[in-house]
């Protein structure tokens, strides 16, 4: 029934699944942290909005480490090349994902106000960090890495942390920071006490604007200024996984896939009608802005994975050497286990996390607040 | 291509820097939250107030280590990628598995259900709260078996096959790898050791309470809980130890070569070398004292088996070198003619002794070309250091044998009713606090120091599995791991010292006659009051 290329494909899609998942619950934290200092004006306010994300952030921080060890499971070559020639990039998302927990803890365990505005920066920097570095990596997917395999699979890279910063990449950079960012003010307009929620609600509005007209942008790059990767000659979708076995033309578009496949559009179609949908809702009923912005970044996320369908990580170095979806996944029997695995525990996963939001659900007031900490 | 020796030793010192810091806040979350468990369950039986508060006091120190258990862990899931590239794609197909499952069926549990533990107090029902922190328990130790399902796999490499193909190992049988026996006894040793820390947590902590006379009731009782658990656990680390020596006799001969430091095969039933000076250079052990026959007894349980030799393994080693570059260049053959029949039956024959052939890599880079010298260098290769692991092994076991007779010590004046008559005893305790610290991490270095010069077994040299990465940016990670674990170190313990001076007294989570208690998030925060 699940013959390997259709378990490629799956996996394919849980990768996806997993990044969008990450993207939208861990997203969220992130653009809070990101707006920390902006949208609380004293540490009291700051509080609120760091209680509205603390009893659930190291759930959702948990899409991240899932998404790395399904990676390292289901496709083990892309986990070591992306994280080894990106060497530098991961080693700053790893130091802001290593202070996010502790930050969280200690924050409140010592009572001087240089102490909680020290961890209110290093909560902000990480979240800023982070949504800024992931997008300049998913930008520089379509530029293509410089890595190259020899004949054991050996991989090798040439370039270091600044040749990440090709103008496109920073471009996705900032698609990604003011996605994410608005994505936590909506986040806020839901959580968070009145007042903030006010200013959340205009935060909220001026990022979707600013992260819409930065996707297009992005989009019209993307189609006149890239050159696009593809497969040349017959794809073997079950062969080994081996990505020295193919060959890879250089040049064409990297709106092929969307022409070949026309439902794809739905994704950007969904993200940029989602961005109206924030601006429409984020004011007037929070829960369905709320949505309409994580909506908003699965479309934007799947738009990009499309776009690069079947690459996973191309080459600029060595085409030949790109990963695609054929060539650089587990063997069959590891992804079948997997998915086995994936169908069972995801949807107790998802039904648990449900529970928790529901337990811990309702706005966090700066009354509230003023109680609970004997009014300090 | 030749490999950056620098890489190789910065990535090693990273790597075991970054798991032996995180396996100090871990084994203690391991331990803790049973002892939670055990509080909350009496709370929710008896109804009495105490037991909450107790929950509640030492879920606050329990917050501040998980915080930096979650935090140093996160490292461990990226490293393998950033720095042990090629031992990621190399050994992704399986070893990937379990890390993704962990994630999926244990850690996913235990960071959703955490902010519950502390902030839903006042939200949920007794029972249910109880049943969270019951599924948190459980969720870390189901935690720690898929991460040693996965340790297990690197020092007794079952169920896989290499595939010449896609140059790397992939899965024959997961049962094989899931029911890896070494994975068995791994998993009850390192989980009871666990238990025994965060006993001995509680143990020492209540025994300074007792020693200052400060929370009486609170500290006896806590007390209480951590010997009954510690004893048990202690006894599960010796006895389930034995049952991994055993397993590590059979199934990794090297390493107990050289934890015992036999040098050469023994007529059965072997000495056991009690103390002694181990001496790599003459391969001999100094100054033995060795009493008759336990060797035999302890590793094959048995009077007749042998238990092979340091020499004899060597030797060992430099046959299937031999037959490894069989394997090797059937590899090679096989690269440019697919369909070759011959070489793909002796491939078929060999591929168990291909990374033995491997080792040679670290000195040319086409092992065919070694020399007779370099194949004796790199059989020797195959000895880890043998007196760390001599010494390692004897100072873990000392400090085990201690456990239990404290903890006996501690549950039969427990049972007495005199935990605090003597004050020699509460100092004996407080200040024995380090000790599974230090016993925790000999075990590491005795698991995974021995398991050199491998990173799998038997398949894949350590030096081999490094990224193409350069030795700047391994030092530059190196550094600013340093920095930022120093700085949360000192954080840690300034914190930890902080509230545990406070005590349950001057967080006003117990006796609470001097302050009103509020309703909400007493665990978390536990300072309000102040």
């Amino acid at each position: 029934m699940f013959d390997y290329a259709t378990l490629r494909v799956i996996w394919w899609a849980l990768l996806g699944t997993l990044l969008i998942g990450f993207a939208i619950m861990d997203g969220f934290d992130f653009g809070v942290a990101g707006l920390l200092k902006v949208l609380g004006r004293d540490n009291e306010e700051r509080l609120v909005l760091i209680e509205g994300i603390e009893p659930t952030w190291e759930g959702n921080q948990t899409w991240f480490i899932l998404g790395g060890g399904a990676t390292f499971a289901a496709w083990p070559m892309l986990y070591a090349v992306s994280f080894s020639g990106m060497y530098l990039a991961i080693f700053l998302v790893l130091l802001a994902f290593i202070l996010r927990p502790v930050g969280f803890n200690f924050r409140g365990k010592i009572h001087d106000p240089r102490w909680a505005s020290l961890w209110d920066w290093v909560l902000t920097a990480s979240g800023v960090v982070v949504m800024l570095i992931s997008g300049i990596a998913f930008g520089n997917l379509f530029l293509g890495l410089p890595f190259r395999f020899d004949d054991d699979l050996r991989m090798s890279w040439q370039g270091g942390l600044l040749d990440l910063l090709h103008p496109f990449a920073l471009l996705a950079g900032l698609v990604s920071l003011s996605m994410l960012l608005a994505h936590g003010a909506c986040w806020a307009a839901l959580k968070a006490d009145h007042l903030i929620a006010a200013r959340a609600v205009r935060m909220a509005r001026w990022l979707t604007l600013l992260y819409a007209a930065l996707y297009v942008l992005a989009g019209i790059w993307l189609a006149y200024g890239i050159p696009g990767f593809a497969i040349a000659g017959a794809v073997a979708s079950e062969g080994v996984s081996n990505p020295l076995y193919k060959q890879v033309a250089q040049g064409g578009s990297w709106f092929a896939s969307y022409m070949q496949y026309p439902w794809f559009w739905s994704a950007p179609l969904l993200a940029l009608a989602a961005a109206v949908g924030v601006q429409a809702l984020v004011g007037r009923r929070s829960v369905a802005g709320f949505i309409a912005s994580s909506l908003m970044v699965g479309g934007t996320i799947a738009s990009a994975g499309f776009a690069l369908f079947p690459f996973l990580l191309p080459s600029s170095l060595d085409p030949r050497s790109s990963l695609t979806v054929w060539d650089a996944s587990s063997s069959r029997g590891t992804l079948l286990l997997m998915l086995g695995v994936t169908v069972v525990l995801l949807p107790i996963i998802l039904l648990y996390t449900g529970w928790v939001y529901r337990v811990m659900r309702g706005r966090v007031t700066l009354e509230q607040l003023r109680k609970a900490h004997g009014g300090y | 291509m030749i490999i950056d020796a620098d890489v190789v030793t910065l990535s090693r010192l990273q790597f075991a820097l970054t798991a032996m810091y995180h396996f100090l806040f871990v084994p203690l979350t391991l331990g803790l939250v049973w002892i939670l468990a055990i509080m909350e369950s009496v709370y929710v039986m008896t109804g009495r107030e105490v037991w909450k508060r107790m929950v509640q006091f030492w879920g606050v120190l329990f917050g501040i280590n998980f915080a930096m258990g979650v935090a140093t862990g996160v490292t461990m899931e990226f490293q393998f990628g950033m720095n042990w590239a090629y031992y990621s794609q190399y050994v992704g197909d399986i070893f990937g598995a379990p890390l993704a499952i962990e994630g999926m069926m244990a850690f996913f549990l235990e960071a959703t259900l955490i902010g519950v533990f502390f902030m839903g107090w006042e939200r949920i029902s007794r029972i249910r709260h109880l049943l969270v922190t019951w599924f948190l328990a459980l969720a870390t130790s189901l935690s720690a078996l898929w991460i040693l399902i996965a340790n297990a796999w690197m020092q007794n490499p079952v169920g896989a096959a290499f595939n010449p193909q896609t140059m790397r190992m992939e899965v024959t049988s997961f049962s094989a790898v899931l029911f890896n026996p070494v994975a068995q006894d791994k998993f009850v040793h390192t989980v009871s050791a666990g238990y025994v820390l965060g006993s001995m947590f509680v143990l020492s902590i209540s025994a300074w309470y007792l020693l200052r006379g400060r929370n009486v009731d609170f500290a006896k009782r806590s007390m209480t809980v951590a010997a009954s658990f510690g004893l048990a656990a202690a006894l599960s680390v010796v006895v389930l130890g034995d049952a991994s020596g055993y397993t590590v006799a059979k199934d990794q001969q090297m390493k107990m070569a050289a934890i015992e430091a036999i040098w050469h095969t023994e007529p059965a039933p072997a000495p056991f070398t009690l103390f002694g000076l181990p001496n790599m250079r003459q391969r001999r052990t100094d100054d033995a004292l060795k009493i008759p026959w336990l060797m035999g007894l302890l590793g094959t349980h048995s009077l007749d088996q042998t238990m092979p030799g340091i020499s004899e393994l060597v030797d060992d080693a430099k046959s299937r070198i031999g037959k490894g570059l069989l394997a090797y260049d059937a590899m090679l053959t096989l690269r440019q003619d697919q369909g070759n029949a011959q070489a793909q039956a002796v491939l078929a024959a060999n591929d168990k002794d291909l990374g033995y052939a491997l080792l040679l890599k670290r000195s040319v880079d086409d092992p065919r070309q070694a020399t007779p010298a370099q194949i004796q260098q790199a059989a020797d290769s195959t000895i880890p250091n043998v007196p760390v692991l001599f010494w390692s092994f004897r100072i873990m076991m000392v400090c085990g044998f201690y456990f239990i007779a404290l903890f006996a010590l501690s549950f039969w004046k427990a049972s007495r009713r005199q935990l605090d008559s003597q004050r020699w005893y509460l100092r004996l305790a407080l200040w024995s606090l380090p000790l599974p610290w230090v016993a925790i991490e000999l075990g590491w270095i005795v698991a995974e120091y021995g398991r050199q010069p491998w990173a799998i077994a038997g398949v894949l040299p350590t030096a081999l599995g490094v990224s193409s990465v350069s030795a700047g940016q391994v030092l530059t990670s190196l550094g600013g791991f340093v920095l930022f674990y120093t700085a949360l170190a000192i954080v840690d313990v300034v914190l930890m010292l902080k509230f545990t001076r406070k005590g349950p007294d001057g967080l006003g989570i117990w006796p609470n006659h001097a302050f009103p208690l509020s309703p909400a998030r007493n665990g978390e925060s536990g300072e309000q009051h102040v």
